[in-house]
């Protein structure tokens, strides 16, 4: 009896049709910001309220979850999103990029090309990109109308002008189809390329701002720049030391307080998968010793 | 005052902005009543009045920023006469970062303050899609040196400027599309009087050198006095005199005019 009482993903039916109506809209018009009636979720603001109501009214019975954090599965944010969807829609879960249906990602796009079927939704912090240069949402509205995005360019300009290049490596503005300005979440440039032409649908939910945005699949996705300083995707000069890949993005971890560190892939998947593979970094063991070892 | 206007810029065939019975009240009060004049390109055109007379009024209502109760404000756009009033608000703020200009009285509502003076510079640059840093670089310090800055100070922000420099950084900034017609609202209000002079004295030189028309609203009649061609005076919201500057400076009619020209301090 009291299965029937609650609703399947913790939101009501209402709020679902809510959320699912936004998300439509966003999808008919990319990279437009949809307000929508954000719910409070349990959990603070910051920690993907916005995310989790998107996951909440895609996911069915059948989805299998996938719940990453800066790229990693087991990072506490991740861990706890993923227990919350087991606990009240009892969904599957994985930490395979390529057997999941719908990814849930705060900062990070996986290193696995995604593929038709797949729902990629973000967790944004603040969705207006233009918020930074202009206080006034009445005015970056209004901006959005009228295609007036030369500030944006503004922000840049100031970048090369102070940096000598294009310092912003992360949230890095994009033009969707040719038409909005878009605040792509706080993804690193490196991630921006993987943004354009996707297969998978890219849903952004903003908890705190009210905001739901869309990029559908195979979108056309530029990230803005000037002639003279083209968009350059940037990561580390390293390979991973656990894995050895020279074409994934790397976090740097510091490993003592005499100056060691190591770069290791932020994809927890994509570096775990190519381990098993028998690819072995620098500063790693075959994953195979590692095993027996335990 | 039709008249003036023709014997004076009789080359200049077609009016830039034609203003036919502007007026805008705020509920029972009146903000400017039926108001009507030309500006032919290349022409300044003074505005004074007393605090209250409704010269800002006219001149929001001109730049778009606000809308009037009845009128027409016909701009000589590159594709013919428009009605600003009517026009969409996509093409009105396309004017207004293109053909126009609107300098602030103070310049902390018309500068980015958070941004660089090379970026405030380029901003209206790459508003209308210039999309080359050097080339927009090297513009904003040419215009820097235009506005007597010195290139040094290009990436600091105007916060660090002076009340002066910052002023002139605002005109540098509404300047570098080359607009065909400047708002200016107070430009010298708020600055010493040795600044002001230097900055009347740039002013005047840009706005010949560019032939730029210009609509400076003041109560300073010296700055009109300097900078304008033809001078309105206004009272409670309506014209009471207008004509050519030092005509109606030198032979004032109005009794209101006659108390202002009568109350310049003199040294």
């Amino acid at each position: 009896m009291t299965d029937q009482a609650y609703n399947f993903a913790y939101l009501d039916e209402d709020t679902k049709r809510m959320i699912r109506r936004a998300i439509l809209k966003g999808v008919a018009v990319p990279g437009y910001q949809v307000p929508f009636a954000s719910r409070e979720m349990p959990m603070p603001y910051g920690w993907g309220t916005g995310g989790v109501q998107v996951t909440a009214a895609c996911l069915t019975p059948d989805d299998v979850l996938k719940v990453i954090d800066q790229g990693a599965d087991d990072t506490t944010n991740a861990v706890s999103i993923r227990k919350f969807f087991v606990a009240t829609a009892g969904v599957a879960v994985t930490e395979a990029t390529a057997d999941a249906t719908i990814i849930q990602t705060r900062h990070r796009i996986p290193e696995a090309v995604l593929t038709a079927g797949q729902i990629l939704v973000y967790q944004v912090p603040i969705p207006e990109p233009l918020r930074f240069l202009e206080p006034r949402e009445t005015e970056t509205r209004k901006m959005h109308e009228l295609e007036e995005y030369g500030l944006m360019h503004v922000k840049l300009y100031e970048d090369i002008a102070k940096h000598g290049q294009i310092a912003t490596s992360y949230a890095y503005p994009v033009r969707v189809e040719g038409r909005y300005v878009m605040d792509p979440s706080p993804i690193p440039k490196f991630d921006n390329p993987k943004l354009s032409g996707s297969a998978a649908l890219q849903l952004f939910g903003a908890g705190r701002e009210q905001r739901i945005y869309a990029v559908p699949p195979f979108t056309h996705v530029v990230s803005l720049d000037f002639d003279d300083h083209p968009f350059s995707p940037s990561k580390a000069n390293h390979a991973c030391d656990l894995c050895a890949s020279n074409i994934s993005y790397l976090d740097e971890v510091i490993t003592d307080d005499q100056g060691g560190r190591m770069f290791v892939c932020s994809d927890t998947d994509y570096c775990a998968s190519r381990r098993a593979a028998g690819h072995v970094g620098a500063l790693g063991a075959p994953m195979a010793t590692e095993k027996a070892a335990e | 005052m039709t008249d003036l206007s023709h014997t004076f810029s009789a080359a200049a065939d077609k009016p830039l902005l034609q203003v036919k019975n502007l007026t805008k009240s705020y509920g029972a009060r009146i903000g400017c009543a039926d108001i009507s004049f030309d500006v032919y390109p290349g022409e300044v055109l003074g505005i004074v009045g007393e605090s209250g007379s409704g010269k800002s009024t006219l001149l929001s209502c001109l730049a778009g920023h606000m809308r009037p109760d009845q009128g027409e404000v016909i701009f000589e756009t590159a594709n013919g006469a428009r009605d600003t009033v009517q026009m969409g608000e996509a093409e009105r703020r396309r004017l207004a970062r293109t053909d126009w200009a609107y300098v602030h009285q103070n310049p902390r509502d018309g500068l980015r303050m958070g941004v660089s003076a090379g970026g405030n510079v380029g901003e209206r640059l790459m508003a209308i899609g210039a999309r080359h840093y050097g080339g927009i670089r090297d513009k904003a310090i040419d215009w820097l040196g235009r506005v007597e800055i010195d290139a040094g100070r290009v990436d600091d922000r105007p916060s660090a400027f002076s009340g002066g420099m910052q002023q002139r950084l605002q005109i540098a900034r509404n300047l570098v599309t080359a607009p065909r017609l400047v708002f200016m609202d107070e430009p010298t209000g708020g600055l010493d009087v040795s600044v002001q002079a230097r900055l009347l004295d740039l002013l005047r030189g840009l706005v010949r050198e560019m032939g730029l028309s210009a609509i400076i609203v003041t109560h300073d009649l010296a700055v009109v006095r300097l900078l304008a061609d033809r001078l309105m005076v206004m009272k409670g919201g309506h014209v009471v005199e207008a004509g050519l500057t030092d005509q109606v400076l030198d032979d004032p009619q109005h009794e209101y005019t006659q108390l202002l020209v009568s109350s310049v301090l003199q040294v």
